[in-house]
């Protein structure tokens, strides 16, 4: 017998190999109810929780601001607020005044009037980058299950073995991005003027190419290992200076030197920029298309390191 | 042209660069034939599988399956390859159905062509009523008969089974041989396999290839392998505390005469003829044999001889065999 005789119907194409590979974890995902469950409270308890326990715009209302009944000018005198004709300075027109100040102090810093609007695009950021993390993960327990293994013995291409997990990945962001996304809109997230149902588009396509970016460097990171351990440590080192030093929670602007300068590569801050860009700030088109250079860049570089480390470990 | 499948020479992995799985070994297979690699946990198979079934790459030497090389035409062996892993890998939260389905997606099959042939497959391993039933529910011999149906799926000239019955019951163990004499027989497959279990290899195996230490120590059918041995196996006792080897020695046919604390244990050609004639020789001596039992060699006697070590070492209960495969997977990953 020679190899020659054997004709084969085995026709593996990257497309077909690369959508059963990922139709099967994202099924696999979808049958789980309690994951679901899980799925939908985790943001919304950290949205509920941290977006609207910091009120950072209630520092600035009148309510939080005790205004006396007389204020005390130096110099003995007196001024009474409502004694001097034709200076209207009455307690309810100098809480106003103090209202205003805050709603621009909010405008200042965060773009919007409302800390919510500007966190719950934060949680956005975050949940994509810890969903696209954790998957591409699950490599390592296809590795100690013998999936991986099964899998590699077939004539299926290497590149649809590894960007499966990149799309599983993305996929799973995208889906609870418009989860937080419907959510938020619920808990009262204020849209801008120029929001249309277009731009979610946006929305996927920066949060796909982040999620590319990230999800190939956490397979390429985890192809080797057969425990989850080390690469769960890991994670949970980089989340938070990740999440801290970018604009997911608060502007950089007002940030110290070195941390700007973190949160300036800081791929996080790209994708949080684009999306409040997309959904709550005014369209500004050449701020978008920096941030969508900076995240399509991400994305190349990262998935073909990522690619090139994993073919080259996917067979040991 | 040749009618090996499956040719190995040199083969050599070493992982970490210190721990030699396997060790410069040669070996072939023959068309139609069920060759199976026996030997201890961790003696070097499963590494051995998975250099032919191109998951690893051999750290030195070659091989090839029906003369495509495993490195470099790996994905012309892939296509003509089915495994069977020693692992569950079958996705339990998919249905019977769904798994053998991803399993041609992988092969890329045609989607009719596969739709037909997965039902054909689960009707073979007597699936069908469950085969819209998620694996989870599935038992151990239901899963392994699942692997058996993927494996097929793209009907591979050449099946490789890693431990195709480990951690089954007997009665199932007994099942699944009958499912792979019925695959071979009706598929005309070549069929590689390991298995540390003597009796399966006894049972399906047309060559045995026994390896220890990542080295194969001896090839040949189980019956070459038995009679290597030299003959039957008596073993005699006899009333009278004094020590008769030499009287048993002088008997015809007797090759061997090991003394095991008063029973005499006995290597001889024709152990039905040659038994009454010790009886004799000794009853003549004046000796009283109280107890005599004949045995034709089997593979354990076999294993005993070329590896030294008794086959109870290898038989393990499945968790500890595990700890030790879990051990074994950390140092590979490293």
């Amino acid at each position: 017998m020679s190899g020659a005789t054997t004709a084969n119907e085995c026709r593996p194409s990257l497309a077909r190999g690369l959508w059963a590979l990922t139709y099967r974890e994202l099924k696999k995902w979808l049958k789980d109810p309690v994951m679901l469950v899980m799925f939908v409270l985790q943001p919304l308890i950290w949205m509920g929780l941290l977006g609207k326990s910091m009120n950072i715009g209630g520092l600035f209302s009148a309510n939080n601001i005790n205004l006396p009944q007389q204020i005390p000018i130096p110099g003995n005198v007196i001024l009474y607020p409502s004694g001097l004709q034709g200076v209207v300075l009455n307690g309810t027109m100098l809480a106003q005044m103090f209202a205003d100040m805050g709603s621009n102090i909010m405008q200042n810093t965060f773009g919007v009037t409302d800390y919510f609007s500007f966190m719950a695009i934060g949680m956005v950021s975050m949940i994509v980058m810890t969903t696209t993390m954790f998957s591409g993960m699950s490599i390592v327990w296809d590795r100690r299950l013998g999936f991986l293994d099964k899998v590699i013995s077939t004539p299926v291409s290497r590149v649809a073995i590894i960007f499966a997990k990149i799309l599983n990945a993305t996929f799973r962001a995208m889906l609870q991005a418009t989860v937080i996304l419907a959510l938020a809109y619920l808990l009262g997230l204020q849209l801008s003027g120029t929001f249309t149902l277009l731009n979610l588009l946006g929305v996927y396509a920066a949060i796909f190419l982040l999620g590319v970016g990230l999800s190939s460097i956490f397979i390429a990171f985890s192809i080797r290992s057969t425990r989850m351990e080390r690469p769960m440590q890991f994670i949970s080192l980089i989340t938070m200076p990740l999440m801290f030093a970018s604009n997911t929670f608060f502007p950089t602007r007002l940030m110290p030197d070195w941390m700007q300068a973190v949160a300036n590569v800081n791929p996080l801050t790209y994708l949080t920029d684009a999306i409040r860009r997309l959904t709550i700030l005014p369209m500004d088109a050449s701020a978008l298309i920096w941030d969508f250079t900076y995240l399509g860049l991400f994305a190349a570089v990262l998935a073909i390191i990522g690619i090139v480390l994993a073919w080259r470990y996917l067979t040991r | 042209m040749t009618d090996e499948v499956i040719r190995a020479e040199n083969l050599t992995k070493v992982f970490n660069k210190s721990l030699v799985a396997v060790d410069h070994i040669n070996f072939s297979v023959r068309e139609g034939e069920i060759f199976g690699f026996l030997g201890p946990n961790g003696a070097g198979k499963t590494t051995t599988i998975n250099m032919l079934i191109t998951v690893l790459k051999p750290t030195e030497g070659k091989a090839s399956v029906l003369d495509y090389d495993v490195v470099k035409q790996a994905n012309e062996v892939r296509k003509v390859i089915g495994v069977v892993p020693q692992e569950y890998t079958a996705d339990e939260d998919l249905t019977g159905y769904e798994n053998v389905m991803l399993c041609a997606d992988l092969y890329g099959i045609p989607r009719e062509i596969a739709k037909k042939r997965a039902l054909e497959l689960l009707e073979l391993v007597e699936l069908t009523e469950f085969k819209d039933k998620r694996v989870e529910t599935y038992s151990g011999g239901m899963r392994r008969r699942l692997e058996l149906a993927c494996g097929l799926i793209n009907r591979p000239k050449v099946l490789f089974l890693d431990e195709p019955t480990l951690g089954l019951d007997v009665q199932t163990r007994a099942a699944t041989w009958e499912y792979i004499r019925r695959l071979k027989k009706e598929y005309g497959m070549t069929l590689f396999m390991t298995t540390h279990y003597l009796e399966e290899a006894d049972a399906l195996c047309d060559r045995i290839a026994i390896i220890d230490h990542g080295k194969i120590i001896v090839t040949g059918t189980p019956s070459e392998l038995k009679d290597s041995l030299g003959g039957d196996i008596i073993t005699i006792a006899i009333k009278e505390n004094a020590d008769v080897t030499s009287v048993i020695k002088s008997v015809e046919n007797v090759k061997d005469v090991r003394n095991e604390n008063g029973a005499y244990r006995i290597k001889a050609e024709n152990g039905e003829v040659t038994a009454p004639l010790i009886i004799e020789a000794l009853r003549k001596s004046g000796y009283t044999v109280t107890r005599l039992s004949l045995t034709e060699p089997t593979l354990n006697e076999v294993y005993l001889e070329y590896t030294g070590r008794a086959i109870r070492d290898m038989e393990e209960s499945r968790e500890s065999f595990i700890a030790h495969r879990i051990t074994l997977r950390r140092a590979r990953g490293g």
